[in-house]
């Protein structure tokens, strides 16, 4: 078992390695020059090239990814070309709101999707089933932010019941802020998780050890329960987990839309600032968070489920 | 001997299957929600080719008098913040979000299928160090990927397709590697090599013609990542730029309108959920079509 995660644990290495490697390069390729950028068109050559010297742009590029590295492993990322900020610290005070609105919407989206996808799974070919598959289907089709507009279309302006935007004040402000963005990108989770849980329930209900528990006399609730329900939300963990990718790019949309500070925003006015150490601290932070719960995932999975445990 | 290794099609008997009726169309055709969804996006396709025919007004000529109209006889959807009219606009839009989407799939199907055969061909350490990369890039969510190559280079309409394309090729490789891999182990591939045949012949003749089912159910999802991420980008502002309209951007423009004048975010909004409702739905039936022992196992 300590084998087993030790050997994951040497395997995320490499790929984070090659995930931080990718962004560096991908950045470095821009044709502008971030030293103009964040001076002006206007900046003199002179200050232009002061401004590079001080922000190491003229070493060799490989000179300055070993430097990046080692400022990663020491945990800095450098500073903000706008404000001048250290990134790590953009980067802590905006994720605890990502990752706030990331596990909120997963609790609503398994709060919400489960329950449909088992009840879809039972009454298999009914009408119940094939309203729950519609619905399901048009959540995995509409992009986040459109669904977002029409919550807030529907709960801020039609009726009034949720606000539209900031974060709110206090605890239970802050909550009452958080319920609509998470709702909204819960039910996207939720179709996705209803699709998932309906298909690994009926891969489990047609295994031979159901047809025995059942032929034993096994009553079926309880067959459902605890035989098929336990054995097939495995895979379904592990999509949850495998999800978060998706669910971070969603949860950018839904800050923008709802205006909340999180790490989506932060990305985003990087990206109009052209603020590139602020926009690389958020990728390499992205990159991490979901290998790290790849990891996590791996690892619980093993635990889950003997049969993957390597002996 | 040759000659008679070659009549004998014994030895390939999907030869002979080809010449049928194929088994999945007719299986496609009984899907009615399948066939319904092609029609549509047929008639999409159909829409996006005949645009500058079918635009009631320039998409771009703004009338200023009628701005945030809403739908009347004369603009059937109403007027956007900038006095244009949103029907032509959503026409012409339909040209963004399918030549993109084709176009991000054409390169994500081409790289991908091929990096994905050969890796689950050859298998070993050329499997593991492909992969390997591939789980990289696809930790990077395929927004944010987007973001940062169109931030990189520009938003032109080739940067989105590529960005957009290289994205999804990770995915893409997965699903031509797991078939191949399992593929790899049948007979008439073992019978193929041992009668010598290169290895881009089995790729191509042997393998590639019965993965194909899977393959395109792969792309036909994809389709409506592509839409939805090309969407996204013009919404967040970094896709396609204005004036040229795309239902991202238009449904970005109408947001901020969005107390007003709803519908100016919406109509643009209701054609993007008709198309990529109707890949995933077409995604579904051929998965359905072509693999028989799913549908009756989940079915």
């Amino acid at each position: 078992m300590i084998k087993f995660i030790i050997r994951r644990l040497l395997i995320a290495i490499p790929t984070i390695l090659l995930t931080i490697t990718i962004i560096f390069f991908g950045l470095r390729i821009l044709p502008g020059d971030p030293a103009v950028a964040m001076l002006g068109p206007e900046a003199s050559p002179e200050a232009v090239e002061a401004l590079r010297e001080q922000m190491g742009l003229n070493e060799p590029l490989i000179q300055q990814y070993l430097a990046f590295l080692m400022d990663i492993v020491q945990g800095d990322f450098g500073d903000s070309l706008i404000s001048g900020q250290s990134v790590s610290t953009q980067l802590f005070t905006n994720f605890p709101n990502t990752l706030l609105l990331a596990f909120t919407s997963i609790f609503f989206g398994c709060l919400i999707g489960i329950p449909l996808g088992i009840v879809s799974a039972r009454k298999r070919d009914t009408v119940p089933d094939s309203s729950i598959r519609i619905v399901a289907l048009l959540g995995i089709s509409v992009p986040p932010f459109l669904f977002g507009i029409f919550m807030i279309l529907i709960f801020s302006l039609m009726f009034p019941i949720f606000p539209s935007m900031g974060t709110g004040e206090g605890f239970w402000g802050q909550l009452y802020h958080l319920l609509l963005p998470s709702i909204t990108l819960g039910l996207i989770l939720s179709a996705a998780l209803i699709r998932f849980t309906r298909s690994s329930m009926l891969d489990e209900i047609n295994r031979e050890y159901i047809r025995t528990a059942r032929a034993k006399g096994v009553p079926e609730k309880l067959v459902i329960y605890k035989h098929v329900l336990r054995n097939s939300l495995i895979p379904v963990v592990t999509m949850i987990g495998l999800y978060i990718t998706s669910l971070l790019s969603g949860a950018v949309l839904i800050e923008t839309i709802f205006t909340r500070p999180g790490l989506g925003t932060l990305a985003i006015d990087a990206i109009t600032n052209r603020d590139f150490p602020v926009l690389q601290g958020c990728l390499v932070l992205f990159t991490l968070v979901v290998q790290i719960v790849n990891l996590l995932v791996d690892i619980s999975y093993s635990f889950i489920d003997p049969k993957i445990r390597p002996s | 001997m040759e000659p008679t290794v070659k009549k004998a099609n014994y030895y390939f008997p999907e030869k002979e299957k080809r010449k049928r009726k194929s088994p999945e169309w007719e299986a496609f055709k009984k899907n009615k929600l399948g066939v319904a969804s092609l029609v549509i996006l047929i008639i999409f396709c159909l829409i996006a080719i005949f645009a500058p025919m079918l635009m009631p007004y320039d998409p771009l000529a703004q009338d200023m008098l009628n701005r945030l109209a809403g739908p009347s006889a004369d603009h059937w959807l109403g007027v956007d913040p900038n006095g244009r009219d949103i029907l032509s606009r959503i026409i012409l839009g339909s040209r963004t979000s399918l030549i993109v989407g084709f176009g991000a799939v054409l390169v994500s199907s081409l790289i991908g299928f091929g990096i994905g055969m050969i890796a689950g061909y050859k298998g070993g350490r050329l499997d593991d160090i492909v992969m390997r990369f591939l789980d990289s890039i696809m930790s990077i969510p395929l927004l944010l990927f987007g973001v940062m190559v169109v931030v990189a280079l520009n938003s032109s309409m080739l940067t989105l397709i590529i960005a957009i394309g290289i994205g999804l090729v990770p995915g893409c490789a997965r699903v031509a590697r797991g078939s191949t891999m399992e593929l790899k182990e049948k007979e008439f591939i073992k019978s193929a090599i041992s009668m010598g045949a290169s290895d881009i012949r089995i790729l191509l003749t042997h393998i590639l013609p019965n993965i194909t089912g899977a393959l395109l159910v792969i792309s036909t999802l994809h389709m409506t990542t592509v839409i939805m991420v090309e969407a996204s980008l013009s919404f967040l502002g970094v896709g396609i730029q204005p004036p040229t309209p795309t239902w991202g951007n238009m449904i970005q423009d109408g947001f901020n309108f969005v107390r007003d004048q709803p519908g100016i975010a919406i109509y643009p909004g209701i054609a993007l959920i008709i198309v990529s409702v109707s890949f995933n739905v077409l995604g579904d039936a051929i998965r359905d079509a072509v693999d028989p022992h799913i549908k009756k196992q989940r079915n």
